[in-house]
Order: structure tokens, then C-alpha cells, then sequence
């Protein structure tokens, strides 16, 4: 029996963040218009456009490959399971354990490495110029990243984001200098993960422009839903990541009742209409950066987060 | 018993090797020696694998050959056994692919008698139980594969690397010579049990072990001793080239391992770790950052070599600090990533130089901004290389990654260690190991994206073939190996335990197989597990459940069309990206301060119709810095010295009469 509720719960939990994510895009969108003195587009919006997209037909380039028409499966996999790994509602769930924060991360660049294939597939320049610099970014992004959950682990002696969380939410933790920077730092790369302004604009189609869709300028369909719902995912994975380690506050424990696991997902959604409140009044109060800046966004990403980690090893109590 | 066995092999391969000498009119010459190689390394890996299953008993034998006073020694134990199980694969591998690839050889017989001559020196290497044996299968092996380098000895460009590997190989094997005399002491006792009974200061052992890391880490290609390698490798044809990179340089990690953690026993001091750390850091980036900026598909392969050596040493550098502390349960882990990667590496190296051959054959091409669109009449070539290209950029669900995440996870481990500038060390390496694989992903979408998506650049790219059955078999044997190691790192883990025990007195991971799900749980799982096994599964799960829903419940048409690209799609193949421009951003972040890299653009006033000009000037800083003022020097010297050359008799005799006196002098003051 006790089993079978926690397939639920992992089943639940999957479920929930593929039905979130559009909304958690079409929110961030609604603010940003309403803070752009503009009414906007409904709440729902995003989810018209992927039932949209689905029922259109796929029109392939003459040159696209096998391999153009299978990575959006690819590419959608790997994120749902790169998020639905990042606790969100309640910590320790049934496969939390199947991988930590480490080869999530990884399985974010699984999924970017496709993205970027795919970009190169049909051999137009634009798809090139996206994928050159989604791969540019990504290799400081990465590391960056990386030296976030070095500065954790430390910390909390573990990988595994699940104890990370309830090493959080229990231990007596308190202000740190090194939370701080890896707090700066893993938002810092979840802007440029995600395409937002200041390293890219996920509404621009001005050319000279684009980095994520340069890469999927030539998809359509519900290729392009998949690829659209997956970014969506990519947004809410962040979002939860910031949640759970920062603001683990709320999160349900395994096995801890319907109660306590319906106020935990209260508590999630709150912390993802906050989040996705602040993303959309930081991106709109700063201008686009020139992409050879990224490099030097992201050197500070990286700067901070390897500071963060060596003041953990100079003492732990920093 | 067993070791007579696996003696007979590298005699029976050079006896094939022989046969390749003499029989060199024969027409089915070149199918007869690759299944003869393949054979004998087919029954040699089985045998070792028995073996292993078997309880993995360490056997000797001694010879009366070699030396007079020492005789031959030889010894399989569990080290030997896991490196004759890469070699041997490695080289059934390539013998599989050589059935179809050596057809296309233009000079056969350069690379026919070599080529098991090249196998039987690597097995040798390994079961070596004295200094003498060692040096001289190691020696062979060298010279066997310089051979092999100069294949195609017309090119101007392979006689360089093979000048060059030469001078290094030997440089190498004296650095080696050297640390043996030393582990050796006065009294020379040169076979292995001696020396790992002998007791060195610590000032000899700290010598041996630079020595050591001179001399494998030359073979091996660390920087800054890698400047060879990528020139040499590539030069060969395809499949020794995999035999060189996948292979040999795992000898040259095996040589390294025997001395510094068998035969020195522990190590003396803490710095001992830091240094190899800190050269596998360096060398990991560095490779990369090589790679990045070549666009001759080999050798960038080759430079990729350089990066995953140092991945390598960053392991057994971690495992030389934790054991200078006693940590053996820290240094079990940072042990088996190192081995992890040897094999991880020997099988997606040995999988993308091979799918590299297959190019080769297909298009006569290795320059990437010549080639494009061969997934297209390609397809199986393809779907291999990219699951090498995945493997190598350190991506789950396959091999690549877990090596990676075990080396991290003994990097999180290096706070316990008391002294200070390890404790800054870590972090550092931690971050450019990092940097590393996200540059190696960047780097194999550029290999992948450029030579096989997009549309054909050249008339060759556009009338590729896919390759031949042999071909396309020794590549899903290595891209499905790729593919189990990844989802049951836990079986390789309880593999590795018996070596890592040996060089680890005695201590070892815990059993991975009694894990639920064969989930992979180095330390405990509340601190860290993966489970790549499930982590395919959700992907295969969720994929085919999104495949399903919507070509049930969405459109499921899919018409042909022209490209998009924003309205103005352009007809010729030259606008797409290219190799140079996908790196272009790479080089400016890091190649202007690494490679002092310099653009210049060119353009022809308004009204003129030339075409514009891009110049890209690299520097490469280890040349410049290292070799460069060696070669000046020895070519100042030389050019002093020629005169010598033009002399009459009459100085000659009076030079040879001077430095008699001089030599007389001399023994007199030494009285």
C-alpha cells in the first residue's frame, strides 16, 4: 500500500510540473506585460499555443535528418526527468535517488546537446550562429553551475538533492557568505539557461539577435510544441531548483500524509508565482546584453560560485 | 598455466607478423593477418576474462631468457589482467574494422608486419614483471607504432610527427630507464618483487616518481609533454590511430600506476598528489581548448586524448593525496574514477577514431570544412559516432558521465584532507574538470554537427557511401559497450574493486551489486547515487509516451518543404556554419588569452570585388614557451658545432691528441 502511494506521489509530481509549466510561462508573461503598462496575453495563453501547434502539420526542411525529427522526443525526455528529479512539493520521494544534482545537470546538457545538433541539422546559418553560441554560453554556464553544487555539498555533505533540502529545512544552517554567492550564482546561470534577458530574449526573431531560437528556427508542428513545453519545463526546473534548496520552507517529507503534502504544494505554488513574479521585474528592468558581455556574465557566475566553494574549504562556518 | 598461455599470444602474433613480411604479393594478405590478429585477441581478452571470473589468482613465470644474472619475469595479477582486457579489446576491435577498412590501404605492406608486431609490444608491457622486460616491450612498442606513424611516410606533414615521436618516445623510455635505476638501488634488483620490497629515501622516491610521470606521461600525452600526440596519432591510418590513442596511451597509464602505486609503494608526501592533480587539471583544459580550434577531425580526436589523460590523473592524483593521509576509503573512490575512465575512454576513443576511418573511406576527407551531410548516406556511421560523441562529452545515460561523476564525487571529499594548499587545489581542479566537459560537449557538437549534419560542402561529402558490414559491426560492438557501462556502472565498479584493493592496501569501494535497482552508491546513497539504468528508462518512458500521445491525439503529417531560415534561405552549402566560425565564440572567450588568438578581417573597399578576407593567428603557448627555446638551443649548438665536420687531418689528429691530454689531466687530478 505504501508503495503504491508513492508511485502516486512520483506519478503526482510528474504530472504536475508538465501541467505547471506553460502556466508558470504564461505567468511570467502576464507580469511582464502588466509591468510594461500593457495588458498582455491570458494566463492560459501558452497552453492554446502548444494545442495549437499539436494539431498542425510538420513541415520538414528538404535537408532535415533523422535525427531533426527525433531530438525534440529527445530533447523533451530529458528535461520532464531532469525536473521531475528536483524535489518540489515534498523531499524524498520514491526515485529522488535515481540522480543527484550533479547528473541533473548533466541531463540538462544531454538535452542542450541535442538542441544544438538540432540546430545544425538542416545547415542554414542560423541554426549555426544559435547552436555556436547556446554552446558558448553553456560551457561557462555549466561549470559555473557545477561549482554552485560543490558549494552545497560542502555544506550539507551530500549530492543528493533531497537530502540537500532537508539538510536545509532542519539543520541550523543561517546566514552564509557562501550560500550567498552560490545563491547569486545559480541565478545568474538559471537567466542564461533559461534564454531571459539579460543573455537572450525568449521574444525576439530579430536575426543578429537569437540564440535559442536560432537553434529552433526551422521546427514546427508539434515538433516545435515539444520544444516549446520543454523550455517551459526548463524555466519551472530552475524555479524549483531556487526552491528547494533556498526556500526548501513547506516542503512535505516522504510519506507524510495528504495534508501535509497539499500544504507543501500551496507553499510550491507560491514560491513559483513569487519567483516567476521576480524574473519578470528583473527582466524588464535591465537591457539586453551584447553576446561577446555573456562571457563575462557568466565569468562572474563562475568567479562566485568557485569563491563560494573555496571559503567552504577554508572553513565551514563561512 | 594461464601466463603461458597469454606468452603464446605476442609470440604467435609477431609469427603473424612475420607471415605479413613474406607473404607481402599475396592478394587476401590483409584479411588473413586481421583475422588472425582478431582471433588472437578475441581467445587472449576470453582468456582473461576467465581468468578474472575465476577468482583472479596472480600468477608468475620465469624464462631463461633476457638478461643472464635475471632471467625473464612475467606476472598476471589483477592490474595486468583489467589493462590486457582494454588492449585486447581495443585490438579485436580494430582488427574487426580492419577487415573492411584495410581493403581501401594504399600501402599495405607498411602497415601489414607492424601492425600485430604493435599488439604483441602492448600485451608484453603488461605482463612484464621485471625492469628489463618492461623497458623492452615498451621500447618495441614505441618503435612498432613509430612504424606504423610513417605508414604514409610521403606526406611532409607525417614525417615531422614521426621525427617528432621518435625523439619523444625516446626521451620517454630513458626518462623510465632512469626511475627503474632508481627503484633498482645499487644492487640492482631489477625484477619487480625487489624493487616493491626495496625501501627509498624519500628524496630518491619523490625523483622516481617525476621520472615516472616523465616518462609515461610523455607516452600518455600530458601536458606539457603532449606536443606529439596530435600529430602523430592522426597520421596513422584510422585503426592504429585508435589503437594509439584508445590503447597505447592506457599502457603508458598502466606503466605510471605499476611504479608510483605498486612498486614505490605509499607515497611520501602530499605534494606528490597536488602535482599530478594539478598536471591532470591542466591538461584536461588545455586538450579542450586544442580541440576546439582544430577542424582536421583527427586531430582533434587526438587532442581529445589529451584531455581525457589528464581526467585520468586528476583520479590518481586525488588518489596519491588521500593516501598520503591515510584516507583509503576517499582515495578507494578517486582510484576506481581513474580506472573508470581507462576503460571508458578506450572504448568511445577507439569508437569515434574508428567512425573517423569510415569517414575517411566513405569521403577521402578529414577536414571538417569539407565535409557535412554524411548522416544522410551514412546513416549507421552516424548514429555510432554520436553515441561515441555523447559518451565523450560526458552525458547521461552513457559511460562518459559516470567516470566524470565519480571523479567529482571524490573531489567533494577532498575538504577531510589537513593540508592547505590541497585544500585549494581541490576546488580549482574541481572547476577546470568542469570546464572541461562543458567545452568537450561544445566541442563534439562542432565534430558531429559539422562532418555529419547540415549539407554536403564538397563534391565528396555528396557522394559518400556508408561503409562496409566489418566496419559497421566493430562500431555498435564499442557504441553498445559505450551504452552498458553507462546503465551498469555498478558491475565495472565490483570489477575494479580487486585492482584498487591491490594498490590500495587492501581497502575498496563497497559491493555495488547488492545496491536496489543497481543504483550506483560510491559512498552512501544519502550522499550521492545515480542510477543510469533508471535514468534511461524515464527518458525511454517519457519519450515514447510523448511519441505515443501525440501521433494518436495531434497531427501525425509531415510535408518536405524548402528551409525557413527567417525568409532568406541561401542555395550554397559555403553559408553554413563552418568548424572555424562554431568555435569562433570559444576562441574569443577563451583562445585570446590562452592561444593569444588574433582576428584580422580583410575588406576590399566599397566598389571592389574581391572577396573579403578573415585571418585567425593562434600561438600555441606549450610550443612556444617549452620546446621552442630547446630547439633553438640545440640548433645554435649544432651550427657551432659543424665546423667540426670541414676539418684537415692534420686537426684532427691534433684534437684527438689534445683530448687525450686533457683526458690524462684529468685522471691525474682525480688521483
Amino acid at each position: 500500500m505504501a508503495l503504491i502511494t508513492d508511485y502516486l506521489v512520483q506519478g503526482g509530481q510528474m504530472l504536475l510540473i508538465l501541467l505547471l509549466a506553460p502556466l508558470l510561462t504564461g505567468w511570467v508573461r502576464a507580469i511582464k506585460a502588466r509591468l510594461l503598462r500593457r495588458r498582455g496575453p491570458s494566463l492560459l495563453q501558452p497552453y492554446r499555443d502548444l494545442l495549437k501547434l499539436l494539431r498542425k502539420d510538420v513541415v520538414l526542411a528538404e535537408s532535415a535528418s533523422w535525427l531533426f525529427r527525433v531530438a525534440p522526443y529527445l530533447i523533451f525526455a530529458a528535461i520532464w526527468v531532469a525536473a521531475a528529479l528536483v524535489p518540489t512539493f515534498a523531499s524524498g520521494l520514491l526515485f529522488n535517488w535515481t540522480a543527484d544534482l550533479i547528473a541533473i545537470v548533466a541531463l540538462l546538457g544531454t538535452a542542450r546537446f541535442f538542441l544544438a545538433l538540432a540546430g545544425l541539422d538542416v545547415g542554414t546559418s542560423f541554426g549555426g550562429i544559435g547552436a555556436s553560441r547556446e554552446m558558448m554560453i553553456a560551457s561557462l554556464a555549466e561549470p559555473a553551475m557545477l561549482m554552485m553544487v560543490f558549494t552545497l555539498s560542502l555544506l550539507a555533505g551530500t549530492t543528493q538533492l533531497s537530502t540537500v533540502a532537508h539538510f536545509m529545512l532542519t539543520a541550523e544552517v543561517g546566514l552564509r557568505v557562501s550560500l550567498a554567492l552560490a545563491l547569486l550564482a545559480l541565478m545568474m546561470v538559471a537567466i542564461a539557461e533559461n534564454a531571459r534577458i539579460p543573455v537572450d530574449n525568449p521574444a525576439t526573431h530579430l536575426e543578429l539577435t537569437m540564440v535559442h531560437e536560432a537553434m529552433v528556427l526551422e521546427y514546427s508542428g508539434r515538433h516545435l510544441a515539444l520544444i516549446e513545453l520543454a523550455a517551459a519545463l526548463k524555466l519551472l526546473l530552475y524555479l524549483s531548483l531556487l526552491g528547494c534548496i533556498f526556500a526548501p520552507w513547506g516542503m512535505a517529507t516522504a510519506g507524510a500524509g495528504l495534508m501535509a503534502y497539499l500544504f507543501g504544494v500551496a507553499a510550491y505554488l507560491a514560491k513559483l508565482a513569487l519567483g516567476g513574479f521576480l524574473l519578470a521585474l528583473f527582466e524588464t528592468s535591465v537591457a539586453k546584453m551584447r553576446v561577446f558581455r555573456v562571457d563575462q556574465f557568466l565569468g562572474a557566475a563562475l568567479m562566485l560560485g568557485l569563491l563560494g566553494a573555496l571559503l567552504l574549504f577554508v572553513s565551514r562556518s563561512l | 598455466m594461464i601466463l603461458s598461455l597469454l606468452l603464446s599470444l605476442p609470440v604467435a602474433l609477431l609469427t603473424v607478423s612475420g607471415a605479413a613480411v613474406f607473404a607481402h604479393r599475396h592478394p587476401g594478405r590483409s584479411r588473413g593477418i586481421y583475422s588472425a590478429t582478431l582471433v588472437l585477441s578475441t581467445v587472449a581478452l576470453c582468456v582473461v576474462l576467465i581468468h578474472w571470473l575465476g577468482g583472479h589468482t596472480p600468477a608468475t613465470l620465469t624464462l631463461p631468457i633476457g638478461l643472464p644474472w635475471l632471467g625473464a619475469h612475467f606476472r598476471l595479477d589483477a592490474l595486468a589482467a583489467f589493462f590486457l582486457v582494454v588492449v585486447n579489446l581495443g585490438g579485436a576491435v580494430a582488427s574487426l574494422f580492419a577487415l573492411g577498412y584495410g581493403q581501401h590501404e594504399p600501402a599495405p605492406e607498411r602497415v601489414l608486419p607492424f601492425f600485430p608486431a604493435f599488439l604483441a609490444g602492448m600485451n608484453l608491457v603488461l605482463l612484464a614483471d621485471d625492469a628489463f622486460i618492461f623497458l623492452f616491450a615498451w621500447e618495441f612498442m614505441s618503435l612498432s607504432s613509430w612504424a606504423l606513424v610513417l605508414a604514409h611516410h610521403r606526406e611532409v606533414a607525417n614525417v615531422r610527427a614521426g621525427y617528432l615521436y621518435l625523439v619523444m618516445a625516446c626521451f620517454g623510455t630513458l626518462a623510465l630507464l632512469l626511475s627503474f635505476g632508481l627503484l633498482a638501488g645499487p644492487q640492482g634488483g631489477y625484477d619487480f618483487a625487489t624493487m616493491r620490497a626495496a625501501q627509498l629515501t624519500p628524496g630518491l622516491a619523490a625523483l622516481t616518481l617525476v621520472l615516472a610521470l616523465l616518462g609515461a606521461g610523455s607516452k600518455a600525452g600530458l601536458v606539457p609533454l603532449h606536443v606529439w600526440l596530435p600529430l602523430a596519432h592522426p597520421a596513422a591510418p584510422s585503426h592504429v590511430s585508435a589503437l594509439m590513442s584508445g590503447v597505447m596511451t592506457k599502457v603508458a597509464v598502466y606503466g605510471f600506476i605499476r611504479i608510483v602505486f605498486d612498486l614505490l609503494g605509499e607515497p611520501m608526501a602530499w605534494w606528490w598528489g597536488g602535482l599530478v592533480l594539478s598536471l591532470g587539471g591542466v591538461s584536461a583544459v588545455l586538450g579542450v581548448l586544442y580541440a576546439l580550434m582544430q577542424h582536421d577531425l583527427k586531430r582533434l580526436l587526438a587532442y581529445h586524448t589529451v584531455e581525457n589523460i589528464g581526467i585520468i590523473f586528476i583520479g590518481l592524483g586525488l588518489a596519491l593525496a588521500f593516501q598520503a593521509n591515510q584516507m583509503y576509503a576517499s582515495a578507494a573512490l578517486a582510484l576506481t574514477a581513474a580506472l573508470f575512465h581507462v576503460l571508458n575512454h578506450s572504448l568511445f576513443k577507439s569508437l569515434l577514431f574508428l567512425g573517423t576511418g569510415a569517414v575517411l573511406t566513405a569521403t577521402g576527407e578529414r577536414d571538417m570544412e569539407r565535409l557535412g551531410g554524411l548522416i544522410h548516406p551514412m546513416p549507421w556511421t552516424a548514429l555510432a559516432f554520436l553515441i561515441g560523441a555523447a559518451a565523450i562529452s560526458a552525458l547521461p545515460p552513457l559511460n562518459g558521465f559516470v567516470s566524470e561523476w565519480l571523479t567529482f564525487q571524490a573531489i567533494l571529499l577532498t575538504p577531510e584532507l589537513p593540508q592547505w594548499m590541497l585544500k585549494f587545489l581541490a576546488p580549482a581542479v574541481g572547476a577546470l574538470l568542469a570546464l572541461s566537459a562543458a567545452l568537450a560537449a561544445a566541442c563534439f557538437v562542432k565534430a558531429f554537427g559539422i562532418t555529419f549534419l547540415g549539407r554536403p560542402r564538397s563534391p565528396a561529402a555528396a557522394q559518400a557511401r556508408e561503409t562496409d558490414r566489418y566496419s559497421l559491426a566493430a562500431l555498435f560492438i564499442l557504441a553498445a559497450l559505450c551504452l552498458l557501462a553507462g546503465i551498469l556502472p555498478g558491475l565495472v565498479v565490483d570489477g575494479l574493486a580487486p585492482i584498487v584493493g591491490l594498490l590500495n592496501g587492501g581497502a575498496h569501494l563497497t559491493a555495488q551489486h547488492g545496491q536496489p535497482w543497481l543504483t550506483l552508491a560510491p559512498v552512501a546513497e544519502v550522499k550521492s547515487s545515480y542510477n543510469g539504468l533508471l535514468v534511461l528508462l524515464f527518458m525511454a518512458l517519457s519519450g515514447s509516451l510523448a511519441v505515443l500521445l501525440i501521433h494518436r491525439l495531434a497531427s501525425d503529417v509531415a510535408r518536405r518543404g524548402p528551409a525557413w531560415d527567417c525568409g532568406f534561405p541561401e542555395s550554397s552549402p559555403m553559408t553554413q556554419y563552418t568548424a572555424g566560425s562554431f568555435a569562433q565564440p570559444i576562441r574569443r572567450v577563451f583562445g585570446s588569452v590562452v592561444f593569444q588568438a588574433r582576428e584580422q578581417v580583410t575588406m576590399p573597399p566599397p566598389g571592389d570585388a574581391r572577396a573579403a578576407r578573415l585571418e585567425v593567428q593562434l600561438q600555441d603557448p606549450v610550443w612556444d614557451l617549452g620546446y621552442a627555446p630547446i630547439t633553438a638551443a640545440v640548433i645554435a649548438v649544432s651550427t657551432r658545432f659543424n665546423v667540426l665536420q670541414y676539418l684537415t687531418i692534420r686537426r684532427y689528429l691534433s684534437l684527438v691528441f689534445g683530448a687525450l691530454v686533457l683526458l690524462l689531466l684529468g685522471m691525474v687530478l682525480w688521483r
